[in-house]
Formats: C-alpha cells, structure tokens, sequence
C-alpha cells in the first residue's frame, strides 16, 4: 500500500509519501510524477511516513533525479532511518539531495 | 521446522508472499532492520522471477488459455509451471533464518548477473540492476542451485 499526497505551489512539487514502496506501487508513484513535472523547477519528497523501499523505489527515484537534473533540483526530506540504509548500500546517498 | 508456502509467480502477488516472511520472523522475534533487509531480498527474487522463470505461453496457460501453452504443459509438471514456492526456516541456536525461492522455470542463476557501479553519477546510472546487488549486500549467504529442473536460490541472515 502505498499514499501519494500531491501539493503544488507554483513550481515547487510536493509529494509526501505514506506506505511502501516497492514493485506493486512503484507505478502508481512514476505515473503521478511523470503526469505532473511540467513547468515544475523544484520537486520535493517528504518521505515521513514511508516505511519501505525495494529496487522498484529506487529506479523512480532515479528516474525522477535525472528529469530534475534537467529543469530544476529535487530534494528528499524527512528520510527513515530504514529507507537511509537502503540508499547507502546501493550508493543513492551520493546521488540524491538528502535534507537532514 | 520449516514452512513452505506455493502461489503463481505474479508480481500482484507479493504483498502475499511478504506476508507469509512477516509472519515467520515475527515469531521468531526478528528485529526491524534486519526484517526490512530480509523483506527486500525476497521481494527482489520473487519478482526476478515472476518476471523471468516462465515463458509467455506458460503465463496464458495459467489464466486458461491457448493450445500451445497446454501443449507445453502437457510435458511438464502441471502443478508447479508459473508458481513459486518460498520455503522459510529458523535456526533457534544459530539464530538463522533461511528462506528459499523455487520456481521450475527455464535455468537462471541471477547472481551470476555483475554487480552495477554504484560510484557513476546520476546521469550514468543505469535504471534498474539494484535488486539482486541488494540481496547480496542485505544478506550473509546467498546460494544459487538447479536442481531436479528447479531454480533454487536460498538466502541466509543470522538476526
């Protein structure tokens, strides 16, 4: 299960995260940013409440990473200590813009 | 003792699986950490191969289809064409939960797949390649088998 909340302010994207994300809701999450990038220059993650993240999470998140490299930044904020590790074994800590 | 759960090697079917591995370590008391690893690993070689084990033909047949895919079933074993079976074990003196996936698919081993460079830069970073590179990284063991016509991939963590 996993809840996608969208706020949009402008150009900042919002999208806060509840639930896991893994190979039977990474989807849902790629379509709600892909239908919604356009004009965006600054997209925010504020992952609270999200519990859980398998490869299918991460290849989003990549995903995401390189289309904001191209038209503005993108940020993760409030980042489980369990989703942390996993960004750390694959390296992800290098290249994504964690907010502490 | 051991446990072994079977189900058709769908992707829609993980929550199921993970489920069946939730319930186990809970009751052996497995912390969060390890059980988030744990978690992982086996999502990761679940899909691999919901993904990868079975022909299309295979697949159609499993939803009650075509000639061609009963043919092709005709000469296999029926039950176990398009399902995994996960098998769950705990050492209580070890402290080791072994968890094994079987599928009875065309002969892969996906650990023998190179592990992806996880010092590129986001614009060199390949999508995809994470999955069973965390399964090694998250795990004590890993092991593949054929064996019998079946793929055989057991994990080992000591929680």
């Amino acid at each position: 299960m996993l809840n996608i909340n969208q706020e949009k302010n402008g150009s900042v994207l919002i999208i806060g995260l509840e639930g896991r994300l893994d190979t039977t809701t990474a989807p849902q999450l790629e379509e709600s940013v892909n239908s919604n990038l356009a004009g965006v220059t600054e997209l925010c993650f504020d992952m609270a409440k999200l519990e859980y993240i398998s490869s299918a999470g991460l290849r989003v998140l990549l995903s995401a990473q390189k289309k904001m490299n191209a038209q503005g930044k993108m940020i993760l904020k409030n980042v489980s200590e369990e989703v942390v590790e996993v960004f750390e074994v694959t390296g992800f800590t290098d290249i994504l813009t964690i907010e502490k | 003792m051991k446990k072994t759960f079977k189900i058709s090697a769908d992707v829609e079917n993980l929550p199921q699986v993970i489920a069946f591995i939730d319930s186990n370590l809970e009751a052996v008391g497995c912390g969060m950490k390890a059980q988030t690893q744990i978690e992982i690993s086996v999502e990761e070689l679940f899909v691999n191969i919901a993904h990868y084990a079975y022909s299309s033909a295979v697949k159609a047949s499993c939803n009650g289809a075509s000639d061609v895919a009963q043919a092709a079933n005709a000469e296999n074993s029926v039950s176990e064409e398009g399902n995994a079976t996960v098998t769950f074990d705990f050492s209580e003196e070890t402290r080791t939960v072994t968890i094994s996936l079987i599928d009875s698919g065309v002969p892969y081993n996906p650990l023998s797949k190179p592990d992806p460079d996880i010092t590129l830069s986001v614009e060199e970073r390949q999508i995809g390649g994470l999955g069973i590179f965390m399964v090694k990284k998250n795990m004590d063991e890993v092991m593949y088998d054929f064996a019998a016509g079946k793929n055989i991939v057991t994990i080992k963590k000591i929680i």
